[in-house]
């Protein structure tokens, strides 16, 4: 199954990828290792995934500012996720997505997008394949 | 959102890298934040500094930006990760030093003044009533507002930066009359020393979480608790104005105002504060004061609590450079240097590389230190008042 929503750019741009998604918002200064991309924070429903090459998807971004420059650490490392789906984004992000040049789109219904999805953004644009459900 | 033909050519890319880059930035937060335009600001304040937190590709990107870029409103830094002169007798290791020393040429190639300081009202940065100004820095931000009377958002190393870059930042938030106004009324006991003022910040802020609160009851308080305050409520909660009452700039048009909701907090709230961020240590590493940046009254409140007695351990003071030439010049830092008294600027012990300087435990006065020093650097910290805590440091 296909779906198609439509969201509200922050940083242009296309990518392809898996989802790895949450409904807990990401610190990335503190939250997510820069050395190898994974997610630290104690207690987070994604304590211990990596988030390279993914689409992140999650509700929004918390922390210190400090996290913005975290994103651009870990995109120069190849660490970086494919692209970035946000309910709200918040300045921490859209200004990481900026200098990292991650695709950034937000205003969109994440709770739509489930994890291991087959995620395309492309501007504004979010195209989501439906993992199979196991019976 | 409406862009003047500078800004549209700017963000096109017809001003170089730099300045599209920053418009980039601007548009995506005025976006985010359903800005009409942009205002052009009279001065800039970037966090951002330390190589601790930048890291190689922080200063990549710093110097990417600096290969055309240049800021164009007057533009103070935040401390780095160092004392730019005295950083061997620091303990700072070299190979940190050379990559710090890069950080800041990038910053004096965009044209921005390397003050080094979180105070950059008391080095020459000093907005006036209902300036617009981009200002990074929690600490700064909120003194700014709410000491000042300036208008700042909240804004992180990055968006202060490229504010700098294009001369202006999106208007929103606190730019605008609609949202200086207080939301809460806090009650609160007489406050005596700059302890108890961040304790106040600390514990309101982790109350409110954000919002303005107005304070009623403080009494007379001096600038220096106003900046402990402040220090305190933008380090537990994201609160970046404060009024209080017959003190600050705008507290007067709030005056007759009856907010919905009122706080109570006594003085037994703040004792319990202080022992929440605070733990007993018999023989601390070290023992300091300036967080944020000490002012020339703190440095000469030092002195005379001091009296003349040598110190038994290691004092350091964190200062700005403006400050500390202002201790030479009146002769006070070298009497403080006789006892012992060790003042560093243009750093911080949040954003120096504490743990390579073998430092575990501290004594301090500052509630927003306490905070940041356990959590980034896992170090073990106690408060205590001035008074209390300069006879530590002779014993």
């Amino acid at each position: 199954m296909r779906i198609v929503l439509e969201g509200r750019v922050i940083r242009e741009g296309r990518a392809e990828g898996e989802a790895l998604t949450t409904r807990q918002p990401i610190s990335f200064y503190g939250g997510v290792d820069p050395e190898t991309g994974r997610i630290i924070e104690r207690g987070h429903e994604l304590e211990g995934e990596v988030i390279a090459d993914k689409i992140l998807v999650f509700p929004y971004g918390k922390g210190s500012t400090v996290g913005s420059y975290i994103l651009l650490r870990l995109r120069r490392r190849g660490l970086a996720p494919k692209a970035i789906v946000n309910q709200r984004c918040e300045p921490i992000i859209a200004v990481g997505a900026i200098i990292a040049e991650i695709p950034c789109v937000d205003e969109v219904d994440i709770s739509l997008i489930s994890r291991g999805d087959i995620v395309r953004v492309e501007g504004a644009r979010v195209e989501v394949w439906k993992r199979r459900q196991s019976p | 959102m409406y862009l003047t033909r500078l800004e549209e050519e700017m963000l096109a890319g017809e001003h170089g890298y730099a300045a599209q880059k920053a418009m980039e930035i601007l548009v995506a937060l005025g976006k985010i934040y359903g800005a009409e335009r942009l205002i052009e600001i009279r001065s800039a304040q970037i966090s951002g500094v330390s190589y601790a937190n930048l890291g190689e590709e922080g200063l990549e990107f710093l110097l990417k930006l600096a290969e055309d870029g240049k800021v164009r409103v007057p533009t103070t830094l935040n401390p780095c990760g160092m004392d730019l002169e005295e950083w061997a007798e620091m303990g700072v290791p070299e190979d940190f030093a050379d990559k710090q020393l890069k950080v800041i040429e990038a910053y004096l190639k965009l044209g921005i003044e390397p003050t080094l300081t979180c105070t950059p009202y008391l080095a020459g940065n000093i907005p006036g009533l209902g300036d617009h100004v981009a200002w990074s820095e929690s600490s700064a931000v909120i003194y700014a507002n709410s000491v000042l009377g300036a208008r700042t958002n909240r804004e992180g190393g990055p968006s202060a930066l490229a504010a700098a870059i294009a001369g202006r930042t999106p208007l929103y938030g606190l730019h605008l009359d609609e949202n200086r106004a207080p939301t809460m009324l806090i009650r609160a006991p007489r406050i005596s020393s700059e302890l108890e003022a961040s304790a106040l910040g600390y514990r309101v802020g982790r109350m409110l979480g954000s919002g303005v609160p107005f304070f009623k009851g403080l009494g007379a308080v001096s600038r220096d608790q106003l900046k402990a305050l402040g220090a305190g409520l933008a380090s537990s909660g994201g609160i970046a104005l404060f009024h209080v009452e017959g003190i600050t700039p705008e507290a007067h048009r709030y005056s007759g105002m009856h907010a919905e909701e009122e706080i109570e907090v006594t003085e037994k709230d703040l004792r319990e504060e202080i022992e929440l961020l605070s733990e007993s240590l018999e023989d601390p590493d070290l023992i300091f004061i300036g967080c944020p940046h000490a002012s020339i009254e703190e440095l000469t409140e030092l002195y005379l609590l001091l009296g003349g007695r040598r110190i038994g351990r290691r004092l350091w003071v964190f200062a700005s450079r403006a400050v500390k030439a202002q201790a030479e010049k009146i002769g006070l830092l070298e009497k403080l240097e006789e006892i012992g008294v060790k003042v560093y600027c243009d750093t911080c012990p949040v954003v120096a590389p504490l743990r390579r300087l073998g430092v575990k435990t501290i004594i301090t006065n500052s509630s927003k230190a306490a905070y940041y020093l356990r959590n980034i650097h896992g170090v073990r910290v106690q408060l205590k008042p001035l008074q209390e805590l300069v006879e530590d440091a002779v014993r």
